[in-house]
C-alpha cells in the first residue's frame, strides 16, 4: 500500500434533521495540493469544512489525517495536528488590533498562550513572528488598528493571517474573497497564490476564473454529495457538471 | 537569530504592560485619604474592599467576557470561611485566614465553573444566579455554623502580625491592611491581564468560536480564569469579614452581586482601573444619598443604568477614552 | 385516608401556585425565546400590574374581574411603549447591556412605586364569592385556589389555541425557531415583537394580581421572585408555552410539597435540581434540542 493521503474522508455522512448536508463523501487531499471545492449555494461545502475541522461531528463515517483516524478528535486538537481554516463570514477579535489578532494565533501555536507570569509583549518571538506574517500579507501598515476600523477586504486578509499564524499543513479556505469588492479581491488572491507549496490548500469559491487558474484538482459538490472530481480540464469538459453548476454560474 | 521587528504596533504591544506615571495616583490618593480623613477610615475600608471585589469581577467579565450575576457567591464563601473559622475557635490569624478564604472560594469557583462554563449566554447567566441562590440557602440552613439569617458577629480576629488590633471604632489597622492586600491582588491581576494568558482571555471574550479554531483549550482557560477570580473575590469577602468582625447572608445575595456589577460597569469594565473609578463614584454617592433619600437614590441609580446601557456602554473610563480618541486622530 | 386528603390538598395548593407562576412566566419565556432578550424587568411588570389591580379595586371602585382587565391593558400599553422606545434599541446587543438596562428599569419601577404608593404590602381584597371554602367531595378547599386553577387551565388552553391555531401564533413560533427564515418570509418582526412583549407583560400583570393573595404585593416583589420566574422559564425551555406550563406546575407543586414536609431545605433543593437539570439539558426539560 502506498502512503496514505494527507487528509481523507471515508463515507462521511451528516444529517441536520431531515436534511442530508453531507452524503457519502469520500475525499482525498494530497500533500501540497491545490484543490478547489465548488458547488451551488447550500451544497454543503461549509458543512464539509466543519466536518474536517471538528466543528461538526459526522453522523457516520471517518476523517483521517495521514492515515490516523481523527474523527473523535476535538477541534482545538486538530489545529495542533496541522489543520487550519478561514471562515466564510469573518470571525475575528473585533475590538483587538490586527497585530493582537495574529499574536493570539501564534502564541497558541508556540505554546506561549498559557503563560501568566510575564507580559505578552515580552514574548518578542511571538510579536516578531506576527509582525513578519503581517508584512508578507502587506498588512503591517494596519497592524495597530482595530479590526472594527478596517475595511472588509482587509479584514479578510486578517482571517488568512490568523490561519497562517498556525503554520498549518492543511489550509481550508472557505470563500476567502467573499464579500470583497472585485477591485480588491486580487490582493487576497495574490496572497493565496504566494502560499508556500508545503501547505496543502483546499479552497472553496464561486469565482470560476479563480478556481480554474488556481486549482490543480477540483471537486464538485451538489446536495451534500460529491458530484465529480478531476483535473480542471476534466471538470470543464464534463457536460453534466456544466449542466448542474457551471451553466448556472455563468448564467447567474 | 532574527532581528526584532521595529514597528510602532510591535513596540506598542511590547511596552503595553509598562507602568505609567499616573498609575501611582490611586495609591497616593488612598494613602492621602488615610492621613486626611482619620475619622472616615471605616468608609474608606469599605471602599477599598469594594474595589477589590470589583477587580475580581473585571477579570471574568471585562477580560473573559463571562456575564455573571453570581459573583457574590465567592465573596460570601470567603467571608463565611473567615467567619466560621473564627467563631468556632479554629483560626483567628488574619493573613493565613485570607489564604484559607481564597482557597475555599477558589474551590467553589473551580467546582461550579467546571460545570457552569459548559454553557453560554442565558443558561450561563441563570446558572450563576442559581449557584449563588443555592449557596445563600445553604448558608441560611446551616444556621448552627453560620448563624442563619442573623449571621455571625463579634468575630474574634487575632491582631495583625500579633501586634495591630482590629478596632471597629478606629479602623486604622483595617484600612492599611485592606490597602496592602488590595495592592498585592491588583498587581497580580494586572500581571495576568497583560500576559499571554490575559490576551487569550480577550480572544475568548471577542470570539469564542475563533479561539477554538486557533487551537485554544477554551473551557480550560475559562475555568482557570473563573477560579482565580473566585479566589480574589474570596479574599475580598474574607477581608470584609475580618474588617467588620461580622458576616451575614447579605454577603451572598443578589444585591451584592448586582451592586458590584453596576460598580464595575459604571467605571468601565475590561479596563483595570474601572473598578477604582466605579467604586469611588458609587460608594461616595450611595454613602451620602442612599442614607438620606434611599428611594430617590434607587430611582437615580436605575436611570443611570438605563442610560449607561443605552448610550455609554463602556462606563466612565470608556467615555474618557472616546473623548480622547478624536483628538488623537486629529493629531496623528 | 387523611394522607390521601393531605396529598390532594397539597396538590391543589401546588397547582394553584403553579398556575400563577405560569401566568407570570409565560411572557418572559416567549420574549426571551423570541427576542433573545434577558429581561430581568419582567417581575417588575408583574409588580406594576398587581399594583394597578389593587389600586383600581381599592380606590377607583373596580370589581375584581374588571380590575384584572384594567391591570392587563394598562401594563401591556406601558410595556409596548417601553419596548418600542427602549428595548428595541438593545435587540442583538451584548447580554451585559441587556442585563444592566433591565436591572436599571426594575430599580426605577421599585423606586417609583415606593415613592408614589409606599413601601408597605398592598392587601388585595378578594370578592366575597372567592373567599369561602368549596366542598370538593373528599375535602373542603379554599375556593380561590380552585378558581385559580380553573382560570389557569382556561388561559393555557386559550394560549395554546392562539399559539397553534392563529396566524400570529404561527408567526411567533416560526420566529422563535428561525428568526431569519421568518423575516425572509415577510413576517413583520418588529410588530411581532411589540405585540408579544406587550401581551407577555399583560399576562405578568394578571399573575401579579391573581397571585398577590399568597405571594404578597410590595415593591420588592419585582426582584424577590425573579429567580423563580427565571427558573420556570429555563426549565420549561425558551419560547415554549406548554413547556412553561409543565415547568410551572412542577415547580409549584414541588415548592408547596417541600415547604410542607421539609420546610428547611425546600428552596435549596429546587435550586440544586435546576442546576442539575440545566447541566443535563441546557435547553430545558421541554425545549427543542439545539443542533
Ligand atoms: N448547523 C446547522 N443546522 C441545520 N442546518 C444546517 C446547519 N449547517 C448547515 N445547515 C444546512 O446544510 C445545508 C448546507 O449548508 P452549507 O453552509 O454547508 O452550504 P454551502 O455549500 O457552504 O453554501 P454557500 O455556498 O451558500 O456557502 C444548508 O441547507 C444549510 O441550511
Ligand atoms: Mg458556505
Amino acid at each position: 500500500m502506498s502512503t496514505p493521503p494527507l487528509l481523507e474522508t471515508r463515507a462521511l455522512y451528516r444529517n441536520f434533521g431531515a436534511l442530508a448536508a453531507a452524503r457519502d463523501i469520500n475525499f482525498r487531499l494530497e500533500a501540497g495540493a491545490r484543490h478547489a471545492l465548488i458547488g451551488p449555494n447550500g451544497a454543503g461545502k461549509t458543512t464539509f469544512v466543519n466536518l474536517l475541522t471538528g466543528v461538526v461531528r459526522p453522523t457516520t463515517g471517518a476523517v483521517l489525517l495521514k492515515g490516523r483516524d481523527i474523527t473523535g478528535v476535538a477541534q482545538a486538537e486538530r489545529v495542533k495536528l496541522g489543520i487550519a481554516r478561514t471562515f466564510q463570514i469573518n470571525r475575528l477579535f473585533r475590538r483587538l488590533s490586527v497585530l493582537e489578532n495574529v499574536y493570539i494565533a501564534v502564541a497558541e501555536r508556540v505554546g506561549a498562550a498559557p503563560s501568566m507570569f510575564r507580559p505578552a509583549g515580552r514574548r518578542r518571538d511571538v510579536v516578531d513572528e506576527s509582525m513578519r506574517l503581517l508584512e508578507t500579507l502587506k498588512l503591517s501598515g494596519d497592524a495597530a488598528r482595530r479590526i472594527s476600523e478596517l475595511p472588509y477586504g482587509r479584514q479578510r486578509l486578517v482571517e488568512l493571517a490568523i490561519a497562517l499564524g498556525l503554520k498549518p499543513e492543511v489550509l481550508l479556505l472557505d470563500e476567502p474573497a467573499a464579500g470583497v469588492p472585485s477591485a480588491e479581491s486580487h490582493i487576497i488572491l495574490d496572497a493565496i497564490d504566494r502560499l508556500p507549496r508545503e501547505i496543502a490548500v483546499l479552497i472553496i469559491d464561486h469565482d470560476m476564473d479563480l478556481v480554474f487558474r488556481f486549482a490543480e484538482r477540483i471537486t464538485v459538490m451538489v446536495s451534500g454529495a460529491v458530484f465529480a472530481t478531476g483535473s480542471p480540464r476534466e471538470i470543464a469538459a464534463a457536460a453534466d457538471v456544466r449542466a448542474v453548476y457551471l451553466g448556472q454560474a455563468s448564467r447567474g | 537569530m532574527t532581528e526584532p521587528v521595529d514597528h510602532p504596533a510591535a513596540r506598542a504591544l511590547a511596552e503595553r504592560h509598562r507602568l505609567r506615571i499616573w498609575e501611582a495616583i490611586p495609591w497616593l490618593l488612598a494613602l492621602g485619604f488615610f492621613f486626611a480623613f482619620p475619622k472616615h477610615l471605616g468608609f474608606g475600608t469599605e471602599l477599598l474592599v469594594t474595589v477589590l471585589f470589583a477587580i475580581s469581577l473585571d477579570l471574568v467579565l471585562g477580560y473573559a467576557g463571562i456575564v455573571t450575576l453570581g459573583q457574590a457567591a465567592f465573596f460570601g464563601a470567603g467571608a463565611y470561611t473567615v467567619g466560621i473559622l473564627a467563631k468556632q475557635g479554629i483560626w483567628h490569624e488574619p493573613i493565613t485566614g485570607l489564604l484559607l478564604a481564597a482557597l475555599v472560594a477558589a474551590a467553589v469557583g473551580f467546582g461550579s465553573g467546571l460545570v457552569l462554563l459548559r454553557t453560554q449566554g442565558l443558561t450561563l447567566l441563570m446558572l450563576t444566579l442559581c449557584t449563588m441562590a443555592l449557596l445563600e440557602e445553604a448558608a441560611n440552613l446551616a444556621h448552627d455554623y453560620t448563624g442563619g439569617f442573623d449571621g455571625l458577629d463579634s468575630l474574634p480576629i487575632a491582631p495583625l502580625f500579633g501586634r495591630f488590633e482590629f478596632n471597629p471604632l478606629y479602623p486604622t489597622t483595617q484600612y492599611l491592611y485592606v490597602l496592602a492586600v488590595l495592592f498585592v491582588c491588583f498587581v497580580f491581576v494586572r500581571m495576568l491581564v497583560y500576559s499571554p494568558f490575559g490576551q487569550s482571555l480577550r480572544g475568548i471574550r471577542e470570539n469564542m468560536l475563533r479561539m477554538h479554531a486557533v487551537g485554544a483549550p477554551v473551557r480550560g482557560r475559562l475555568v482557570l480564569c473563573y477560579t482565580l477570580s473566585a479566589a480574589i473575590a474570596g479574599v475580598a469577602g474574607g477581608i470584609w469579614a475580618q474588617a467588620n468582625a461580622y458576616v451575614n447572608l447579605g454577603t451572598l445575595g443578589l444585591d451584592r452581586a448586582a451592586t458590584v456589577l453596576i460598580i464595575l460597569v459604571l467605571g468601565g469594565h475590561g479596563r483595570l482601573y474601572g473598578a477604582f473609578i466605579g467604586a469611588v463614584a458609587y460608594i461616595s454617592l450611595s454613602h451620602f444619598l442612599a442614607r438620606i433619600y434611599p428611594t430617590a437614590w434607587q430611582l437615580g441609580l436605575g436611570l443611570l443604568l438605563v442610560v449607561i446601557a443605552l448610550f455609554a456602554r463602556n462606563g466612565i473610563l470608556g467615555i474618557a477614552a472616546a473623548l480622547r480618541r478624536p483628538a488623537h486622530r486629529a493629531a496623528s | 385516608m387523611t394522607f390521601g386528603v393531605d396529598v390532594a390538598s397539597m396538590l391543589l395548593g401546588g397547582v394553584a401556585a403553579g398556575m400563577v407562576l405560569f401566568i407570570v412566566s409565560v411572557g418572559l419565556s416567549v420574549t426571551m425565546g423570541l427576542m433573545g432578550f434577558v429581561n430581568l424587568a419582567h417581575g417588575g411588570f408583574a409588580m406594576l400590574g398587581g399594583y394597578a389591580i389593587a389600586l383600581a379595586m381599592r380606590h377607583w371602585g373596580f370589581g375584581f374581574v374588571s380590575a384584572l382587565v384594567f391591570g392587563f391593558v394598562l401594563t401591556a400599553a406601558v410595556s409596548a411603549v417601553l419596548e418600542r422606545v427602549l428595548y428595541a434599541r438593545l435587540y442583538g446587543a451584548d447580554e451585559l447591556d441587556q442585563v444592566l438596562f433591565t436591572i436599571g428599569l426594575v430599580f426605577m419601577m421599585i423606586a417609583s412605586v415606593t415613592l408614589l404608593v409606599g413601601p408597605e404590602n398592598q392587601p388585595l381584597a378578594l370578592p366575597s364569592f372567592l373567599r369561602g371554602q368549596l366542598d370538593l367531595g373528599i375535602l373542603q378547599y379554599r375556593a380561590y385556589s380552585v378558581v385559580l386553577i380553573a382560570v389557569g387551565v382556561v388561559i393555557v388552553a386559550a394560549l395554546w389555541l392562539g399559539f397553534e391555531r392563529t396566524r400570529l401564533g404561527a408567526q411567533i413560533r416560526a420566529a422563535v425557531d428561525n428568526r431569519r427564515m421568518a423575516e425572509s418570509l415577510g413576517i413583520n418582526i418588529a410588530r411581532l415583537f411589540t405585540i408579544t412583549f406587550a401581551f407577555g407583560s399583560g399576562m405578568a400583570a394578571l399573575g401579579g394580581g391573581l397571585g398577590a393573595e399568597f405571594l404578597g404585593l410590595d415593591p420588592q416583589y419585582a426582584l424577590k421572585y425573579l429567580v423563580y420566574f427565571l427558573i420556570v422559564v429555563a426549565v420549561g425551555g425558551l419560547g415554549r408555552v406548554t413547556g412553561v406550563f409543565y415547568a410551572a406546575l412542577l415547580i409549584g407543586v414541588l415548592d408547596f410539597a417541600l415547604k410542607k414536609y421539609v420546610p428547611q431545605g425546600g428552596t435549596a433543593f429546587i435550586y440544586a435540581l435546576t442546576i442539575l437539570l440545566l447541566l443535563w439539558r441546557p435547553q430545558g426539560l421541554f425545549g427543542a434540542r439545539a443542533t
